[in-house]
């Protein structure tokens, strides 16, 4: 059962390049797709990383007793968790949730209220035309969202860790930029992009082929948030390995 | 015309559809007619590709569908209209961004020209001032005529309507059947109609093909379902008391 989902996945993936329509077509469709996904992002996105930066650096404050360990280490942590995990990772699960789950729910509107067949009829590749614009909206938004979320995750940290004292704004600064690596970001910019193209691909496949009514739907819809989440995790563990693992 | 050649389809290992074969000839309404659950639109989505029959064929003025590789099978699609149950428009769109939909994606008209042929189409099914308007602010009915608009803006060759009476008032329901008759004759098109309704069958039913159980069990037109000799038939035509009357009489 699992392998002939993922073979239908994947199926299903390479009718996204065949029979395609005009570039017009798609240039129109993917902007639309980019504001849903950026605009209708942007504020979860700000809200939930700078509450993430400020408990981080509160917690990791917290569990630095050692009084041999400067101050300045909280930003750098606050940093390291930021850049690798937090802002790519956490979000793109957020990200699952909100755009994963819209995604599904609007495509298995479609299917079960025949729109999908509309396309068909017409000779429109309805995979392609509604799904590829979904795929590169995101892969080119939620990258550009982690960044948003990174910058507001260590601006949360910056904000808790010294008006509560925890640190100094100097400290803060130097631990944000002490023995910094310059991959950290790269590396958390590609697993965006990665993140950004499972969240999309797997929320259109499950909306997609949803079968049957509303109650339908709101499976589908469930089943791409956990599906995508699943991946995530999944693709997480491996590009660490690939990418920064020993 | 539209030739369906021995037409068989199972879902599940339950046959659904057995050894269907018809002609549906051009400018005159062609009507699948039967019970619920019979097979008709299952029958009508073997017919426009969005089945595929485990057996048999779909010519489409001799071209056969069934078979055709993927550019032959576009350049057909791209010549159908079609009409689905519940109108099947696009939410997120408006009326005119609906009816316009096929001429942006399959042509390379101008915008003017384009407005131009939504307006004619919207103005042929009776729709005006309307372009604006989301499809959750319009009628069943009014659904139902931007479909229609929607399936004939791009002049079609053949339209397929799935159940256009389906939920709307008896008055609506024959003018939606009149449009439907009279734009097959004026654009001569090769028009199927899936329908249970009697009074499409009367009024519009030039060439009916009967589906009982999956099988196709009578052929012929509006004038001889009072003859027919087949007692399914009989059961589901005169099954309401105003048909009975009238064969009484």
């Amino acid at each position: 059962m699992l392998f002939k989902t993922i073979g239908r996945y994947f199926i299903f993936l390479g009718a996204l390049f065949t029979n395609r329509e005009k570039f017009k077509t798609y240039y129109k469709l993917v902007m639309e797709e980019c504001v849903l996904i950026g605009i209708g992002s942007i504020f979860l996105v700000v809200l939930v990383s700078t509450f993430m930066g400020a408990v981080t650096t509160v917690q990791t404050a917290y569990n630095m007793v050692s009084p041999l360990i400067p101050d300045y280490v909280i930003a750098q942590v606050v940093r390291e968790m930021t850049v690798l995990e937090l802002a790519p990772t956490v979000i793109a699960i957020i990200y699952a949730g909100k755009v994963g789950s819209s995604m599904a729910s609007g495509l298995g509107t479609m299917r079960i209220t025949e729109q999908i067949d509309a396309l068909e009829v017409m000779g429109i590749n309805s995979i392609s035309y509604l799904v590829l614009p979904k795929i590169i909206a995101s892969m080119m938004m939620y990258p550009l969202l982690v960044v948003v979320a990174g910058v507001c995750s260590l601006f949360g940290g910056y904000l808790v860790g010294t008006l509560g004292n925890y640190i100094t704004p100097t400290d803060y600064v130097y631990g944000i930029r002490f023995v910094f690596q310059e991959f950290s970001v790269f590396f958390a910019l590609i697993k965006s992009v990665v993140f950004a193209f499972l969240v999309s691909s797997i929320s259109s496949y499950k909306g997609f082929y949803t079968r049957g009514g509303a109650l339908e739907v709101g499976v589908a819809s469930t089943q791409a948030v956990t599906s995508s989440v699943i991946a995530i995790l999944i693709a997480d563990y491996l590009l660490a390995q690939l990418l920064v693992g020993g | 015309m539209i030739e369906i050649k021995n037409i068989s389809k199972s879902f599940n290992g339950k046959e659904v559809l057995h050894d269907i074969s018809g002609v549906f000839h051009k400018g005159i309404p062609n009507l699948i007619i039967g019970a619920s659950g019979t097979g008709k639109s299952v029958l009508l989505k073997c017919i426009v590709g969005l089945i595929k029959p485990d057996e048999g064929k779909v010519f489409y003025d001799g071209r056969n569908f069934t078979d055709a590789d993927i550019n032959l099978k576009t350049e057909i699609r791209r010549e159908i209209g079609m009409l689905f149950q519940g109108g099947a428009l696009f939410d997120s769109k408006n009326v005119e961004e609906n009816v316009r939909f096929p001429l942006d994606i399959l042509t390379e008209m101008t915008p003017d020209e384009k407005l131009d042929r939504v307006n004619f189409s919207l103005h042929r099914v009776g729709l005006e001032n309307v372009n604006k308007k989301m499809p959750s602010e319009l009628s069943g009915g009014m659904k139902k005529r931007v479909g229609i608009a929607r399936a004939i803006v791009n002049n079609p060759r053949y339209l397929f309507c799935d159940e256009p009476n389906s939920g709307l008032d008896p008055q609506t329901a024959i003018l939606i059947d009149d449009l439907i008759g009279d734009l097959t004759q004026e654009y001569s098109m090769t028009t199927i109609v899936v329908t249970h309704d009697m009074n499409s069958v009367l009024g519009i039913g030039e060439n009916i093909l009967f589906i009982y159980k999956g099988r196709k069990l009578w052929e012929g037109s509006n004038k001889d379902i009072t003859h027919s000799g087949v007692k399914d038939f009989d059961d589901f035509v005169f099954a309401n008391k105003v048909m009975s009357q009238i064969r009484e009489k």
